[in-house]
């Protein structure tokens, strides 16, 4: 105890050294960082985690409440300047173009790496007896068992919204699936059908991402496709169907931390310290159970996972 | 007006030109399919690609385009800065206090006495007591600082909605060619979706609250415009002839005479900019304005429905406090001035301030006074969740039923109907029901608009448009018609029928549309409850007006000359208040087509879809092109019901020219 103690001590008095020894260019400037604030709770808490690193170490911090795709226009003209979570799986095509402005830049991986796939309640596993194999969506009697009036004899499939893209549609035809693909209009309707069918033990296969409560809270399973390629969506002949792409499951991918351009020289230290970042799923998952099934403040949760994680926000900063 | 004078004899070859009309589309609609495939499917050559060109417009407007000294993005910008000042003053006092200088915001009881306060000015205790009750559920519910950060942007966007409004309806009155250039401008800043022009204003304004007032005055404003026009147009000829015979200039006639001669109907203006403000704060809170409607999102995206529901009804009760005073104060008499001294010549003033003082300095003594105690918050914790959850498990079953059979037998039917039309055909019939109503202009006006939506390649979205808000029309006109005039007859019934009507204008429609997602999973359905939730409003509300400005004495008549209950309602009271009726239609209309925004949060494949998708992608040009199909959809209903109304108006004699005509 004592040797870390000392060393932090050290440490400190090397980095009071250093920022004598610095000039002051060096400096962040005392203008707030604008941090964006989107409508879930993991992206709240990954936020208002960095913000309070950032006044830790002395950053003026404001948080912004900012749509997800309609934030990259005020990333853009250096209205907003960190948005903490944007996933690969949905936010790729909006990043890709703020990207190529040449305004915004991605500042790296989160840590956290993001699942999307189709998944279904356990209590589904005995009306489908072969899941979670996707070959078991093949049997019409499978498929049948996840219909509704709308669709029978095809099964309903509820997707996410048309925005998210994810090539559903695509999948169903080229895997040959007895399955209708509908489009859920948000992010909120799509669990409050999940929630919905739960209450009833009705049945139902839709898109869940994680890190997310849903997946937390209630018991399932991520069906199993055929593992992702670059090939496989880019190449026809790939995978089972030679004649199609979208043969395969989805890609996971990073959740990516973007900033506008100009942060690196207005604030380089917390620019630095954004770049350092990291969490792992584990500890996001922990921490949206606490505030969304056990009622907890966001505030509450990052102030206690900052308590116990100490040495680690302090190396970000460089503490 | 031979229409006028001889309806009987007018009817019969028009009624035969409907029918050769609509028998030569059917006609068309059964074998054209082979004659001219081109009239059913657009060919791909003939799409022209307007949402390059737009998108191209925009991109030289934030770019290039420059106004000599400095550019147009630089402008918005300073726009932008002058707006952000008042609005920082506003939120500091509301909200943030001067933490540099350790001053706290106004204390919450500050704000509920004022509240109080304003309303006793307007209305005496009974509105007083409504006013601060208001303002007391909201802390009540633990909404307060979400709530105040709303109203700080509402406190901005109201005035200026309202002040922009008059000023531009008086400028538009007094110069009629600008009242001609304006009607088109107004329709399509109150029919194209908020989502369309989001992007733009947000690139030009800058992320935040102002770029969310922007959009706010966007959408708010008009209604003011419009009806100070109409306002300044009737006030009585003898009214203006007095002021120019006691030698009034011009700006005394306007502010001293006109104004004041039409402030009712300014009022009715300035109430439809507050609720249409208080309406934008869920869209305003995605662009990073805050507030109640980000709570309301926030919530729903958990499932909360309490949450949801009690930060919705926070809105309402912003809403509904905001409306009432003005309403109140708009009715009062200017007061003589009086000799006496000051304190007693303004005794809200000298109470205003009391309250202030007061509040400060109970504010230093108990930390209670200044921010409302967490322990003292009440919420309704899960106890909606626990309901739905009861609702969803007995009864789903029946409820699926009844979902089911309406699908099946009249929306599907309607929808592949509808989606089979050839759109030339389309285009012509139109321009058939313009022609007959109002003439070659607005036949040619129908015709033109139709012709254009099929050129975007946005057909099909635009029939599912049709569908949907079609028969979401449909029945919210056969549920609000019956309601105004059950509302109408007894005055008793109205205050409830109103207030439920303001909750359900007022209230964000997520708040119950993830309900109706869990009971009728994501789809056109669900899309058309949320959507008749919203219409049926002014289909109550103008079947109400047009019931009780039937002339009393014309049914007293109708009384003495021995009609039952029923002949009355439908031979003199619905006949007279059809022009109203009409107008309501088209209002249901209008809010049908505005509530497409939200119907793409729940799946449907329509032309709202295609604004948000454009929105997601920050593509201004496909944005507003899409948004412009809906506009277009907007004007052709208005125009041809507003013919349509004007004739029912000359035939009953109820218009200035079919009097003066006859």
């Amino acid at each position: 105890m004592k040797v870390t103690a000392r060393t932090h001590l050290c440490l400190g008095a090397a980095a009071v050294a250093l920022g004598l020894a610095l000039p002051a260019a060096a400096e962040d400037s005392a203008d707030p960082i604008r941090l964006t604030l989107h409508d879930w709770t993991g992206q709240l808490i990954t936020t208002t985690l960095m913000g309070e690193v950032l006044k830790a170490a002395g950053n003026n911090v404001e948080y912004v409440q900012a749509d997800y795709l309609a934030q990259f226009a005020g990333l853009e003209t250096g209205d907003l300047h960190v948005a903490m979570e944007i996933w690969e799986t949905t936010g790729r095509e909006a990043m890709d173009a703020a990207l190529a402005t040449g305004k915004v830049v991605n500042l790296g991986p989160t840590g956290m790496e993001a699942i999307e796939e189709w998944w279904y309640p356990a209590y589904m596993a005995e009306r489908c007896p072969g899941l979670p194999d996707w070959e078991a969506l093949k049997d019409p009697a499978c498929a049948e068992a996840f219909s509704t009036p709308e669709t029978a004899p095809k099964g309903r499939y509820l997707g996410g919204p048309v925005t998210w893209g994810g090539f559903d549609d695509e999948r169903v035809e080229a895997l040959g699936l007895p399955f209708e693909v509908i489009h859920a209009g948000t992010d909120a309707a799509l669990f409050a059908e999940l929630e919905s069918a739960i209450q009833r033990q009705a049945p139902i296969l839709l898109w869940v991402y994680a890190p997310h409560w849903a997946p937390a809270k209630y018991e399932g399973e991520w069906i199993r496709f055929p593992p992702y390629t670059p090939e496989c969506y880019s190449d026809p002949a790939w995978g089972i169907n030679p004649d199609m792409a979208y043969d395969c499951g989805k890609p996971t991918g990073p959740i990516w931390k973007v900033a506008w351009a100009g942060l690196e020289e207005k604030w380089p230290r917390a620019a630095a310290a954004v770049k350092a970042f990291t969490i792992s799923n584990a500890d996001m998952g922990a921490m949206i159970t606490r505030v969304d099934l056990e009622g907890a403040t966001v505030e509450q949760v990052v102030a206690d996972w900052m308590a116990a994680n100490e040495a680690t926000w302090k190396g970000w900063i460089g503490q | 007006m031979s229409d006028a004078a001889l309806p009987a004899a007018g009817a019969r070859p028009r009624g035969l030109a409907w029918l050769a009309a609509a028998a030569l589309f059917a006609l068309f609609l059964a074998w054209g399919q082979d004659l001219a495939p081109w009239a059913f499917a657009l060919p791909r050559g003939w799409q022209v690609p307007f949402a390059d060109w737009i998108g191209g417009f925009v991109r030289w407007l934030l770019d290039d385009a420059s106004l000599g000294l400095f550019t147009f993005a630089e402008f918005t910008r300073f726009l932008s800065a002058l707006l952000g000042a008042p609005y920082a003053l506003v939120r500091a006092v509301l909200v943030e206090g001067w933490p540099a200088a350790g001053i706290p915001p106004l204390p919450w009881t500050a704000v509920v006495a004022l509240a109080g306060l304003l309303g006793h000015r307007a209305g005496g205790w009974p509105l007083a007591l409504l006013a601060a009750a208001s303002f007391l559920f909201i802390a009540l519910f633990g909404r307060w600082e979400s709530a105040m950060l709303t109203l700080a942007s509402i406190v901005i966007a109201v005035p200026l909605g309202i002040a922009g409004g008059l000023g531009l309806g008086i400028l538009a009155h007094r110069r009629p060619w600008l009242a001609r250039a304006l009607t088109p401008v107004l329709d399509l800043m109150q029919t194209i979706p908020v989502f369309a022009y989001l992007v733009p204003v947000l690139i030009l304004f800058g992320f935040g609250p102002v770029s969310a007032i922007v959009a706010t005055l966007i959408y708010a404003m008009p209604p003011m415009i419009r009806i100070t026009l109409l306002a300044l147009a009737r006030v009585p000829g003898e009214i203006v002839d007095l002021g120019r015979m006691v030698g009034c200039t011009r700006a005394q006639m306007t502010w001293r005479v006109m104004v004041p001669a039409a402030k009712d109907a300014l009022m009715l203006g300035a109430n439809q900019v507050i609720m249409l403000s208080l309406n934008m704060v869920i869209i305003a809170s995605m662009i990073g304005a805050g507030g109640l409607g980000f709570d309301v999102l926030q919530a729903l995206r958990r499932l909360d429905f309490g949450a949801g529901l009690e930060a919705g009804l926070a809105i309402v009760a912003l809403a509904v406090a905001m409306d009432r005073v003005s309403q109140a104060w708009a009715g009062l008499r200017p007061e003589a001035p009086r000799a006496a001294p000051w304190p007693a010549r303004h005794p809200y003033l000298v109470a205003a301030l009391a309250i202030l003082a007061a509040a400060v300095v109970a504010a230093q003594l108990w930390p209670w006074a200044q921010s409302y105690p967490q322990a003292w918050r009440l919420s309704t914790g899960d106890f909606w969740s626990r309901v739905m959850r009861e609702i969803n498990v007995t009864y789903f079953d029946r409820l699926e039923a009844i979902k089911t059979t309406l699908l099946v037998n009249v929306m599907l039917p309607v929808k592949r109907l509808l989606l089979g039309l050839p759109w030339a055909g389309v285009a012509a019939l139109l321009a058939f029901a313009g022609w007959r109503l109002g003439g070659w202009r607005l036949a040619a006006l129908a015709g033109a608009l139709t012709v254009l939506i099929a050129l975007t390649g946005l057909w099909e979205q635009a029939m599912t448009t049709v569908y949907l808000c079609g028969v979401s029309v449909a029945f919210a006109m056969l549920i609000g018609v019956p309601v105004g005039i059950l509302a109408a007859g007894r005055d008793w019934l109205w205050p409830p029928v109103r207030a439920v009507i303001d909750t359900l204008q007022t209230l964000p429609s997520f708040v119950y549309l993830m309900p109706a997602v869990m009971l009728f999973r994501v789809g056109d359905f669900t899309a058309m409850l949320a959507v008749v939730a919203y219409a049926v409003v002014p289909a109550i509300r103008y079947t109400v007006l047009g019931l009780r400005g039937v002339d009393p004495r014309l049914i007293e008549a109708g009384r003495a000359m021995g009609c039952t209950r029923g002949q009355i309602l439908r031979r003199i009271r619905l006949r007279l208040a059809l022009p109203e009726i009409l107008l309501g239609l088209n209002q249901t209309i209008m809010f049908a087509l505005s509530m497409l925004v939200i119907t793409a949060l729940v799946g449907t494949r329509d032309l709202g879809q295609e604004v948000y998708i454009a929105l997601t992608k920050a593509n201004a040009g496909a944005g507003l092109v899409a948004g412009l199909c809906v506009a277009f959809i907007a004007i052709i209903a208005d125009r041809l019901i507003q013919a349509a109304a004007a004739r029912a108006r000359a035939r009953l004699g109820l218009a200035e020219e079919g009097a003066h005509g006859a």
